[in-house]
């Protein structure tokens, strides 16, 4: 993680876990009663995603990225379990960024709205934690050659800032 | 009078909302193909082109663009001398868009109550009904599925009429920058002008229904819609806020009469990658 620098373009590879809104929900609920979370999320990586379904034959359907913004509020606390990285799109509040600096995390944005096209990009789906949320359900992924883009990284630099400022042109 | 059977109206929303969410309509890819080439940030026309190439694996695949498939929300023009027989017409509508989100492999993305439990209807419904009576006996209906990525980045506001133009300007241009990477740029925005508190909304989200780029025929609009988008575009957000100048395909304003003392303003973003919108008359 300490390699990777706000801008660089890399290709992911190996298992992550998805959640979005209710699982997070859900596990810092399960934080905040000091109980066991159902996942380790040491050295994990997030993908902020609720797959379409797939249709037969297929590992999963479209996959895109979701705001990764809403789980802003839940970050934090999940960077202070062992999660080290997050794949989602847009952007992530100054507490986030810091939580990234403090535990040598990096924030990744997927291109959003290219589910199809990413969704080739996972070889392997299973759902191994709340089942009942369906989409929202955290599932394990595998990723081969994930295209992604280092939004924060671990040293505090911000991609979306940077190079908003770089194609601005006033009047 | 002419009278339709109502699993015609379930039909015709059955197949839209199926092609909607698979194939990008003629005018949004040529949206795409014009700004890729236009787009001078390398990491920005790889976006685009990413997007394009997204946009050809769902239709050749009959995969949603975007695993977001959106809320329904569909614009009915009914023709007064129309009659609907075999059942309510709002209930065909939901049995159409039931019928593609769980057959069609689309993602149910709707919750029965905002607050509280949140349960998944886990068929999409219900879609969001704007009626209008019009003249004739033929049925309109314009369909849009919406992400809520760039939904949730919309915004409206009261101003007064000493905001004037200049405050409705910047209004917009705040909002699309606010919004920034959030709503999937680059995004279409649909702007509503004037009406009353609850009309304006809608006016904005018509004002997205409109062919990208299309000119409006009110010369006034027409010039408001050139100086949003380039302001828009001087941002620098550029697609998926990676820096560039193609921030916004497309600015549409629709303007209403008001109240003296008012000027009411929303902005509606559509996410381009995810503009999906359709349109079928029977
Ligand atoms: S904003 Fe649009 S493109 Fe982005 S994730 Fe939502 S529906 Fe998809």
């Amino acid at each position: 993680m300490l390699d990777l620098r706000a801008g660089d373009a890399v290709e992911i590879s190996g298992v992550v876990l998805t959640a979005r809104d209710a699982a997070h929900q859900r596990l810092i609920e399960t934080l905040d009663r000091g109980e066991v979370l159902p996942v380790d999320l040491a050295g994990q990586v997030i993908y902020y995603v609720g797959p379409a379904p797939a249709r037969p034959g297929a590992v999963i359907g479209s996959a895109g990225p979701t705001t990764s913004g809403r789980m802003d509020r839940y970050a934090p606390a999940l960077h202070a379990a062992g999660l080290r990285g997050t794949i989602g799109k847009g952007y992530r509040s100054d507490v986030v960024r810091q939580a990234l600096v403090e535990h040598c995390g990096v924030y990744f944005a997927a291109v959003g709205g290219s589910g199809a096209l990413l969704a080739k990009r996972i070889v392997s789906a299973e759902v191994i934690a709340y089942p009942d949320l369906g989409t929202e359900a955290i599932w394990r992924l595998q990723l081969d050659r994930f295209p992604a883009i280092v939004v924060n990284d671990a040293y505090g630099a911000d991609l979306y800032s940077t190079a908003k400022g770089e194609y601005r042109r006033d009047g | 009078m002419r009278e339709i059977d109502i699993s015609t109206v379930t039909e015709a929303v059955q197949r839209l909302c199926l092609e909607a969410n698979y194939v990008a309509a003629p005018d949004v890819r040529k949206a795409f193909e014009l700004a890729a080439e236009r787009e001078v940030s390398p990491l920005g026309k790889q976006v685009l082109t990413q997007l394009l190439e997204n946009m050809r694996v769902a239709e050749v695949e009959r995969v949603p663009m975007c695993q977001d498939t959106g809320t329904v929300v569909i614009f009915a023009d009914i023709g007064q001398d129309l009659h609907f027989s075999g059942g309510l017409f709002s209930d065909a509508v939901n049995e159409g868009v039931r019928r593609a989100y769980t057959g069609g492999y689309l993602r149910s993305s709707i919750v029965d109550r905002p607050v509280g439990k949140r349960t998944n209807t886990r068929d999409n419904t219900p879609a969001v009904l704007h009626l209008h009576l019009v003249d004739g006996d033929q049925l309109t209906m314009t369909m849009l599925a919406k992400g809520g990525g760039a939904e949730n980045m919309s915004q409206m506001r009261m101003l007064t009429p000493g905001d004037g133009l200049d405050g409705v300007l910047n209004f917009v241009v705040e909002t699309v920058e606010r919004a920034g990477p959030n709503a999937c740029p680059p995004v279409i925005v649909g702007v509503g002008i004037g009406g009353t508190f609850d009309s304006v909304g809608t006016l904005a989200k018509q004002a997205l229904t409109r062919e990208i780029g299309s000119e409006h025929d009110d010369p006034q609009i027409q010039e408001i819609e050139g100086e949003l988008i380039q302001r828009i575009n001087n941002l620098g957000i550029g697609p998926h806020g990676f820096g560039g100048r193609i921030t916004a395909l497309a600015v549409h304003v629709e303007i209403a009469p008001t109240h003296i003392a008012s000027l009411p303003v929303a902005v509606n973003l559509q996410c381009g990658p995810a503009a999906r919108l359709r349109r079928v008359t029977i």
